[in-house]
């Protein structure tokens, strides 16, 4: 039963995207322990992070899809989740620190120690255990996403008002992390992890490790929203997105339609977000930006919005592309980006995948006289 | 009449936007299995009295009762629905990304609650209520094709078939043959027929042949009350109702 | 040549001026104490200094300030007190009351008279004290602030004197306080503290509050009850005047904070409100405004430095067309092909924000710009108990002059006419002949224009760098959202509202958890009623 809910959601696209995901999991561990640092299939640690790093907004960008693609919320405050599963795992982190911080006070947190506090506020016990973050980075996310859309949907509040409270909600909480009395570092945020799960976070097999678990987590939130959207529900989220009072004139409330939708996504920007933590070694208030929360948005319309793929080839090319422009030409990623936002906006609303599908459309119709292959004019 | 025996029962609905009265101390009784038909001139309060029936609008004053029991006013759309009123919009509005097979599927009569639909797999009796359905609103061809890609009578079409699907006590219907070719009119004038059975019916058309068509109790509005209620004929001969509009 | 005369006549009044004064009064009576000064012991220092305060004669005061200058000495040989000044390698020297040359002298020949702490705050009393007698009525009241501050019993008797001549109502205000606060603070009798006590309620600021809270609570000065009883009478009174004035200093603040919401947010109410485009770039067309207003000032210290004053309305028309043009140029460009996809429009214009910024970055640099800031907004004035600047004074009537124009624009003329025509129903208005293209671009324009002049005035009190436009936009965003769409008084009474709300959680809350409380009010806010505060109802919005 389970397993054929699961199923049935996978088409081509998800074989395709599994495949690629199982080849990643095996080949990148392998590259980066099993082959000599001076071979060419070497991998560096630095390198095995990054595309870890890719990965996590790939998992950040397919839960944003999942609510703007296939609901039309379109959040500008997803960094708030991500960024909220990353302090969760932050604060785990930092508990394993220990008492091999500057200070060596092994109750508290070097940043306490030196704000002159005495005691672990409240809302960190626990943290020293992995599997208390390990749900409290789904929870607090999730928790804060239900309260808001429950508010949010219920009083009906809707596209460009919903996008800007979602923003106002991420940059509310950008200022009160930066404020040190909250007790999450301020400015500085939480850094200089030592081990996870009692593995050195430097190693190059944690790095690899964590690489893995990033591969594994993708590919489970890929499957579940692939069941989510497939199932009659995803239908309903569907028509939800294309005309919601009709939907509730059918007797559905839509209201918890979406904030299922909403609270499932912000659980999977927080698992995101915590496999990001370990991989970058640094959480600070700066990552609640809103314009983090929009970067994202624009690598779900890349890769084409509504296609679960798509995000997750979005993220992965924009970041490269990222990684590329702002070590080889700094002065030029601004415009780079700028200009992705206005010509995706304008000339690829399906994003990638929605022009190869156009393609493919096409041309049989048209070029399959003429036996030009899908894909290869007009990309 | 008292309100027990009734369907719908509405007395004294006003509502105002900004103002301006929409509808004025409105008072109408649909009876079981009743299909009525209800005209009236452009601002005459048409759309807002389903607006007021379906949830979308609160009313200011007034009782709305249904099956003489459930006070519709303080429910939201999807309670109403699921107490058993579909509504058809004038422009038809059916999701036009699914094909018409989910369209269907989606209006069926089933539990409505997100873990409901989420585990949700068609069980062989409701494939075979939307084969019907299919084949009532010969939509059967067409059941694989995006709903988007319809033509405006099939879209029609469509919806009532939806309403069909949602097996709804009462059916609110707007201008159902707005932009339909004279063959699809008398076409869709047989299936509301038909429909008015098993169901009560309210539809709301500019159509006089139409109306004339279906052959049922006549409601005219006018400035957000009832001006004159009986048969087409009666209500045509109406000094009154000439003025304000079959006059024009 | 006559410059060089007008010098020397100069310099021959001043000197000859005290000496006159001096010689009318009878130096004769001075010199003794003058000559006290230098007796010996710092003891017998302050009893001479008392003594010349007592006179309540101005010609002493040169002789007072060269003590506190350190340059008043005593000639070994006869024992007269002198001012001696460096002049090669020994003394030139003067006569204290009359500034004749004394000719020169041996650096060993005279010697320092010097002063401790203790005399050093005599000395200021005394000065005080004595500039009581001024010419300069400023001079005066400066020194009846000066004798307030210090309370010095010593003051006293000038004071009375100075008092007794005063005709400036001000100064004699002043005078009053001041002698007030002397004789609060001293041994007077109970009568007298009683009547400062009522003085000092009427002056009612902090420092009379901190003097009357001193004589409530007093144990060590043997203030009788009644003093007390009075004091605190006052002090209760005097209390509550703060408070009001202080809420009102806060009214002001919000005020000006609302005014400078009013001025970022009207523009975004045009574009968001009237076009329902949402414009991320809002921001970098008050930057841009910014930026014209920095290079208009740059030009005019290039070229016409002595027409500074005017820059600031040189850059405003400048600030409105520059922004303005690009605003139409981005229309043209890239909105108009998303118009009714208004989720679109905010992600482009977003790519649009980046790119701008970017582009100011690389021509102007990363770094801050100074904008100046003409004479006639610099400065600021008292009113009651505010202090209000003139720059924010400014502000806050331009961003009203602002918001009336565009009313005014948007209601009587034409162009508000077409604008408003094309918002309601698109294609009927074309099928008039209105030229709605041209009319999407000019609305877009005029919206981005009004962010160029908020630009101008923002320069004023903002860093002017590639991020200011950053700094407003989600604070306008709010604005507009929760004044209303579609409503230029909305966007008035939401941005004056967030203002205030913001300037009055600031002393409870600090600015940034009150910005935060803001922000989550609104969120709440925008449950209650989803379109604003000004949201229009029925049927026409839903559809």
């Amino acid at each position: 039963m389970l397993t054929r809910f699961f199923l049935m959601g996978l088409d081509k696209k998800a074989g395709v995207l599994l495949t690629v995901l199982a080849v990643l999991a095996v080949a990148v561990p392998f590259m980066a322990l099993g082959t000599a640092p001076d071979s060419p299939w070497h991998l560096s640690t630095h390198t095995v992070a990054l595309l870890g790093k890719y990965l996590c907004f790939a998992l950040l960008a397919l839960s944003l899809d999942l609510v703007w693609g296939y609901v039309g919320i379109l959040s500008l405050g997803h960094a708030a989740f991500f960024t909220l599963g990353g302090y969760a795992m932050g604060m785990y982190l930092m508990r394993q620190i220990g008492s091999r911080g500057v200070y060596g006070n092994a109750d508290l947190p070097d940043f306490m120690v030196f704000l002159n506090w005495t005691e672990l506020p409240w809302y960190w016990h626990g943290f020293d255990h992995f599997w208390f973050a390990a749900v409290m980075v789904m929870v607090v996310p999730g928790l804060l996403a239900f309260a808001f859309g429950w508010f949010a949907f219920r009083s009906r509040v809707t596209g460009v008002y919903l996008s800007i409270i979602t923003q106002a909600l991420t940059f509310a909480l950008m200022l009160a992390f930066f404020r040190n009395d909250m007790g999450f570092g301020g400015n500085n945020g939480l850094t200089d992890f030592k081990e996870i799960l009692g593995f050195d976070i430097q190693a190059a097999s944690t790095r690899v490790g964590l690489f893995v678990a990033t591969v594994v987590a993708l590919a489970i939130g890929y499957v579940l929203a692939s069941a989510v959207v497939a199932s009659k529900l995803g239908k309903v989220l569907i028509a939800v997105r294309d005309a919601e009072s009709r939907v509730r004139f059918m007797g559905y409330e839509t209201d918890r339609y979406k904030l299922f939708a909403w609270t499932l996504s912000a659980c999977m920007a927080g698992v995101a977000g915590a496999l990001y933590v370990p991989q970058v070694g640094i959480i600070n208030p700066s990552e609640f930006s809103p314009a983090s929360s929009i970067e994202a948005v624009i690598w779900v319309a890349v890769g084409g919005r509504g296609t679960l793929a798509g995000p997750v080839l979005g993220a992965v090319l924009v970041n490269f592309g990222k990684s590329y422009f702002t070590a080889a030409l700094p002065e030029l990623w601004l415009f780079a980006l700028g200009g992705l936002f206005v010509l995706v906006t304008l000339f690829l609303p399906k994003g990638i995948l929605g022009l190869a599908a156009q393609l493919r459309q096409r041309l049989p119709s048209r070029g399959a006289v003429a036996g030009t292959p899908a894909g290869q004019k007009g990309v | 009449m008292s309100a027990e025996d009734t369907l719908l029962y509405l007395d004294g609905v006003s509502v105002s936007f900004d103002g301006f009265r929409a509808l004025n101390s409105l008072s109408l009784v649909i009876e079981p299995g009743e299909m009525r038909a209800i005209i009236g001139p452009n601002g005459a309060g048409k759309t807002t009295m389903m607006d007021v029936i379906t949830g979308k609008t609160r009313p200011d004053t007034g009782t709305i009762l249904f099956e003489g029991r459930t006070d519709l006013t303080s429910l939201r759309e999807p309670a109403i629905a699921n107490l058993g009123i579909g509504r058809k919009f004038q422009r038809p509005t059916v999701f036009e990304m699914h094909t018409v097979w989910d369209n269907l599927e989606l209006s069926l009569k089933a539990p409505r609650r997100p873990l409901k639909t989420l585990t949700y797999s068609a069980t062989k009796e409701d494939r075979a209520r939307i084969e019907e359905i299919l084949d009532i609103t010969r939509l059967s061809p067409r059941r694989d094709r995006p709903a988007g890609s319809l033509s405006h009578g099939e879209k029609q079409w469509l919806e009532i078939g939806m309403l069909l699907a949602q097996d709804p006590k009462l059916l609110l219907v707007d201008e159902p043959v707005a932009g339909m070719t004279d063959a699809e009119t008398e076409q869709t004038a047989h299936l509301l027929k038909d429909i008015a059975g098993k169901h009560s019916v309210i539809v709301v058309e500019h159509d006089m042949v139409f109306v004339r068509e279906l052959g049922v109790k006549v409601t005219v509005l006018h400035e957000g009350s009832v001006l004159a209620e009986g048969s087409l004929d009666s209500v045509s001969a109406n000094k009154q109702v000439i003025d304000v509009y079959l006059g024009r | 040549m006559h410059r060089a005369l007008c010098w020397l006549l100069a310099a021959f009044l001043a000197l000859a001026a005290p000496a006159a004064f001096a010689a009318d009064q009878g130096a004769a009576d001075l010199a003794p104490l003058v000559r006290g000064l230098g007796a010996g012991s710092y003891a017998d220092t302050e009893k001479a200094l008392s003594a010349l305060a007592g006179t309540g004669d101005p010609a002493a005061v040169p002789v007072i300030e060269a003590l506190q200058a350190g340059d008043l000495h005593v000639r070994k040989a006869d024992g007269a007190v002198v001012v001696a000044k460096r002049a090669g390698s020994g003394f030139a020297l003067t006569d204290p009351l009359t500034g004749a040359a004394l000719g020169e002298a041996d650096r060993n020949a005279v010697e320092k008279i010097r002063i401790n702490n203790a005399l050093r705050r005599t000395i200021s009393a005394t000065l005080g004290a004595l500039t009581l007698m001024s010419p300069d009525a400023n001079t005066r009241r400066q020194a009846a602030e000066a004798v307030f501050k210090s309370r010095d019993a010593n003051a006293l008797d000038a004071l009375n004197t100075a008092l007794a001549k005063e005709t400036d109502e001000r100064v004699r205000r002043a005078m009053t306080q001041a002698r007030a606060a002397v004789l609060l603070a001293g041994d007077a009798a109970d009568a007298d503290k009683v009547a400062a006590v009522a003085v000092l309620q009427e002056r009612g600021d902090q420092d009379a509050l901190a003097l009357l809270n001193g004589a409530a609570n007093s144990v060590s000065n043997g203030g009788s009850d009644a003093v007390k009883d009075a004091a605190k009478k006052a002090v209760a009174s005097v209390e509550q005047r703060l408070a009001l004035w202080g809420a009102a200093q806060n009214l002001w603040y919000g005020l000006s904070l609302g005014s400078v919401l009013l001025l970022a947010a009207i523009g975004l109410a045009v574009t968001f409100g009237v076009m329902g485009v949402i414009n991320m770039a809002h921001g970098e067309m008050v930057m841009i405004g910014a930026y014209a207003t920095f290079l208009v000032q740059e030009a005019f210290r290039q070229w016409a430095p002595g027409l500074f004053d005017f820059s600031i309305l040189v850059a405003l028309p400048v600030a409105f067309l520059v922004s303005g043009a690009v605003g139409v140029a981005i229309e043209r460009s890239v909105i108009r092909w998303l118009y009714g996809r208004p989720l679109e429009t905010l992600l482009a214009t977003w790519g649009l924000s980046l790119a701008l910024q970017q582009a100011v970055r690389s021509i102007f640099g990363p770094t801050n710009r100074e904008v100046g800031a003409p004479s006639w907004m610099s400065g600021a004035f008292e009113l009651g108990g505010l202090t209000i600047t003139y720059g924010r004074l400014w502000i806050v009537v331009f961003a009203f002059l602002v918001f009336g124009a565009l009313l005014v624009a948007l209601r009587k003329t034409w162009f508000g006419l077409s604008i408003r025509a094309v918002t309601q129903n698109r294609s009927m208005a074309n099928a008039m002949g209105i030229r709605t293209a041209r009319v999407d671009a000019l609305t877009f324009g005029l919206g981005s224009g009004i962010a160029g002049l908020a630009g101008v005035a923002l320069s004023q009190i903002d860093n002017v760098s590639p991020n200011l436009g950053q700094g407003y936009i989600i604070d306008s965003f709010m604005v507009v959202v929760f004044g209303g769409v579609g409503n230029l008084w909305g966007t008035l009474v939401g941005a004056l509202a967030l203002g205030g709300v913001n300037k009055f959680l600031e002393p409870y809350a600090g600015a940034v958890l009150g910005k935060i409380l803001v922000l989550i009010f609104i969120i709440l806010f925008i449950q209650r009623r989803p379109r604003g505060l000004f949201a229009l109802k029925g049927r026409a919005v839903e559809a």
